[in-house]
């Protein structure tokens, strides 16, 4: 099948041309960075993680949400979402794919990386993580593989692939409330020490991803002759509405117990966030875009005729994608770390090579999409029923 | 037999030949002087008997395995004495006891481990963090 | 045998993951080894514990002494990178609301106010650090208390310094070696870029049968070193004859730095 991704017309080529071309600038910044070390970065003492380590959050959650397609079309026989679910599957595989690149970009040791395994540690949160997305991995790529070549051939997939499916849905769930647990389980980070961490990422999670999904559907269907199906966007679009629901709560209940209960360290980090603190605010801004955009997402999701409408639906999806991934990709990962243990301020932002390294990073996972998409719309393309 | 697309066939293989050996036709026709690792240090040559803390030949070709022993019994364990089959003690460090006689690196180790084709200094990369003794040269 | 590509990959798969089965037999072969020891001459104790006598600090030693900050530093090779961004520290002082955040009252800050506090690794009973190390590269060890870090096996992570919520963990965000402005210790490492580093109570000295650098380097004895399990170390008699306060006791990680102020 693989074949299928060598042959298409130019744009195709130029788009995975760019892609290279940004996977090649990123490639050169993390050799500088390599290099150098992670000076190169705007990471500190005190905020010492950042914007790799907020994407690989979001990401995750982008990776969980596809769930929200296999979990109706297998358990629930839902069969409008039979088009579209290997597309869920397929942008799981490339979500992974970057979570575990900006990891290693992380590191300060990338060469040390398999101790992880040779030391295995089941104490560690992150020995988990790494264990529920690799597994999350290889569930994807056998299913999403193993059902569309069965598609193909026009036979039903093995049975063996079954039992796969099955696991994969609370799997999903676990890769998202793994990744919530490496935050929530840490004595002293008030603001990530909640109990509802792992709710808040998989609403959100559920919320993004779908949304990033039927941009890519609408994509898919603007350029190739597949499409997914309108029922499929309307149920997901449904799917989106609640998740963003959820998530906003969520969001709001953070802030009652906060501040009713009056507690300074809980109060802080929320603060910080949306109004500054000790004359330091470098991301109010990026929190007062992310209410903005959540509010017009809502507005556009919950009025029936916006969210049917194809134009107002892409903004309503545009606009939750952004707005979650300025919360959760940007805002809850920064602000744990601030104030730092000594209750002081000390920003962070990204440098340029950071910011090239990250491109570099989703732009291989735009590849791998690509990729992906493009073997399975070709796939459909062929066994469709000629009209 | 036919081979489909022999001469494509035929061409990757002479390249993945070619690229596989490289390090043949890299070093051809260089003379490599064979390693000459020195003992003539102030401390070795005022020793009565010239003994490491393994026999020669399993020094030779067990110091690595040594080293990182040493190195988990030190650090994780908390155990810094070595007992020798000879009954005689060592303080297991690399940096304080294996170089308080071999003080001369240049001449020692790296002796070996750049004609082994080792990076010399990078691999092993015990330097970077234990300070390697001055030599006067 | 007829077999087709296909099949003869397979097999070769399986064969690729066995041989991942080797470094297993290598461990069953070993022989019996030399046998590592304690040094004889090394300081023991079963729950080594720190008390830092402020008071002592303030009122005998001299102002802006930093005799226990440069021993410690000088002694581990830590480097001064010059920012407030990249600093390694191991032992350092901050403001008394700052180690003890939310227990500064406008009151008592004002009696406090601008007096160094002592601040380092608290080595704690319950350490979030070792907790959340994916690698045991830094662990706590069983025969004493002391939480060590492995420089050899620490990935850079960066999790514990997520997890220590003392603020005791630094990171070498580049080659600290151009940074070391003391003249270097040649009887003990320095750290290289990518790793985290920390206090490690002066193991290596405490192997040799001497105290730890700070301590020793405190001419009015405001610091103490002792063991916990023994009622007659130094450490006891200061913690029974004296009121005592340990940072941020409510996150149960059970400091063992103790404060007389």
């Amino acid at each position: 099948m693989l074949e299928r991704a060598l042959t298409g017309d130019k744009r195709y080529y130029r788009w995975l041309m760019f892609l290279l071309v940004l996977m090649g600038l990123g490639f050169a910044s993390y050799l500088y960075q390599f290099n150098k070390g992670l000076t190169i970065t705007g990471l500190s003492r005190d905020v010492s993680w950042g914007f790799y380590i907020a994407q690989f959050t979001f990401l995750v959650g982008v990776a969980a949400s596809a769930v929200m397609v296999v979990l109706p079309y297998y358990l629930h026989n839902v069969k409008v979402f039979g088009k579209i679910t290997i597309l869920g599957e397929f942008l799981a595989i490339a979500s992974v794919t970057m979570c575990l690149l900006f990891i290693i970009v992380d590191l300060g040791k990338p060469m040390r990386l398999l101790n992880v395994l040779l030391y295995p540690t089941p104490n560690s949160i992150l020995f988990w993580d790494m264990v529920v997305l690799n597994g999350y991995l290889f569930l994807n790529l056998l299913i999403g593989w193993n059902v569309l070549e069965a598609e193909r051939k026009g036979v039903h997939y093995p049975n063996w692939v079954k039992p796969l499916i099955y696991i994969s849905i609370p799997w999903a769930v676990s890769i998202h409330t793994v990744t919530a647990f490496l935050y929530a389980g840490l004595p002293g980070r008030h603001y990530w020490l909640t109990a509802i961490m792992a709710a808040r990422f998989l609403a959100s999670a559920f919320a993004s991803g779908p949304a990033l999904l039927i941009l890519l559907a609408f994509l898919v269907k603007k350029y190739t002759k597949f499409d997914p199906g309108k029922e499929a966007i309307d149920k997901l679009s449904q799917i989106i509405t609640y998740a963003m629901i959820i998530s906003l709560f969520f969001v709001g209940l953070e802030v009652f117990t906060a501040f009713y209960s009056n507690i300074p360290s809980h109060m802080e980090a929320i603060e910080y966030l949306f109004f500054g603190i000790h004359g330091h605010g470098r991301l109010v801004p990026f929190m007062w875009l992310f209410l903005i955009l959540a509010i017009v997402a809502l507005v556009l999701l919950i009025n029936p005729n916006t969210r049917k409408q194809e134009k107002t639906l892409k903004i309503a999806c545009l606009a939750t994608f952004f707005s979650m991934w300025l919360e959760k990709g940007l805002g809850l990962v920064i602000a744990g770390f601030i104030p730092n243990p000594f209750n002081e301020v000390r920003e962070y932002a990204p440098t340029i090579p950071e910011l090239m390294i990250a491109i570099g990073v989703w732009a291989t996972g735009f590849f791998v999409l690509t990729i992906l998409y493009k073997i399975a719309t070709s796939v459909k393309e062929e066994t469709a029923p000629s009209i | 037999m036919k081979i489909y697309d022999a001469r494509y066939v035929l061409i990757g293989l002479a390249i993945f030949v070619g690229l596989f050996t490289i390090p043949f036709w890299y070093n051809m026709g260089r003379a490599v002087p064979p390693p000459d690792p020195k003992l003539d240090t102030p401390v070795i040559q005022q020793m009565a008997v010239k003994q490491c803390v393994l026999p020669l030949a399993e020094i030779r070709t067990g110091h690595m395995q040594l080293l990182n022993d040493w190195r988990t019994w030190v650090v994780r364990d908390g155990l810094r004495t070595y007992v020798a089959a000879d009954g005689k003690t060592y303080n297991m460090s690399l940096q304080n006891t294996c170089m308080d006689c071999h003080s001369n690196k240049t001449q020692f180790c790296d002796q070996c481990h750049i004609y082994a084709g080792l990076e010399a200094g990078t691999v092993p990369y015990c330097w970077t963090c234990h300070i390697a003794p001055k030599e006067n040269q | 045998m007829e077999t087709s590509r296909r099949n003869f990959l397979k097999i070769s798969g399986v064969c690729a993951l066995g041989l991942t089965a080797l470094p297993v037999a290598d461990v069953f072969g070993e022989s019996d080894l030399p046998k590592a020891i304690k040094n004889p001459q090394a300081l023991t104790g079963q729950h080594w514990a720190m008390v830092v006598d402020m008071k002592k600090c303030w009122e005998k030693g001299k102002e802006g002494c930093k005799d226990c900050i440069l021993a410690c530093h000088a002694v581990h090779n830590v480097p001064d990178i010059g920012s407030i961004k990249e600093e390694i520290k191991w032992i350092w002082t901050n403001h008394y609301e700052n180690v003890f955040p939310g227990q500064e009252n406008e009151y008592n800050v004002k009696n406090l106010e601008g007096r160094p506090f002592i601040a380092l690794c608290n080595h704690c009973t319950n350490p979030p650090c070792v907790r959340v190390c994916p690698t045991q590269a830094t662990f706590k060890r069983p025969e004493d208390g002391i939480v060590m870090m492995d420089f050899h096996r620490c990935i850079g992570c960066r999790y514990c310094m997520a997890g220590c919520p003392y603020g005791a963990r630094s990171f070498n965000w580049r080659d600290p070696r151009p940074f070391i402005k003391t003249e270097l210790n040649m009887r003990f490492p320095t750290r290289e870029r990518g790793v985290v580093e920390k206090c490690n109570f002066c193991a290596e000295r405490l192997a040799e049968g001497l105290l730890p650098a700070c301590v020793e380097a405190c001419k009015v004895g405001a610091l103490s070193f002792g063991d916990l399990a023994d009622p007659n170390s130094v450490v006891r008699k200061l913690l029974a004859s004296h009121f005592t306060m340990r940072r941020k006791p409510e996150l149960g990680t059970q400091p063992n730095v103790y404060y007389i102020v």
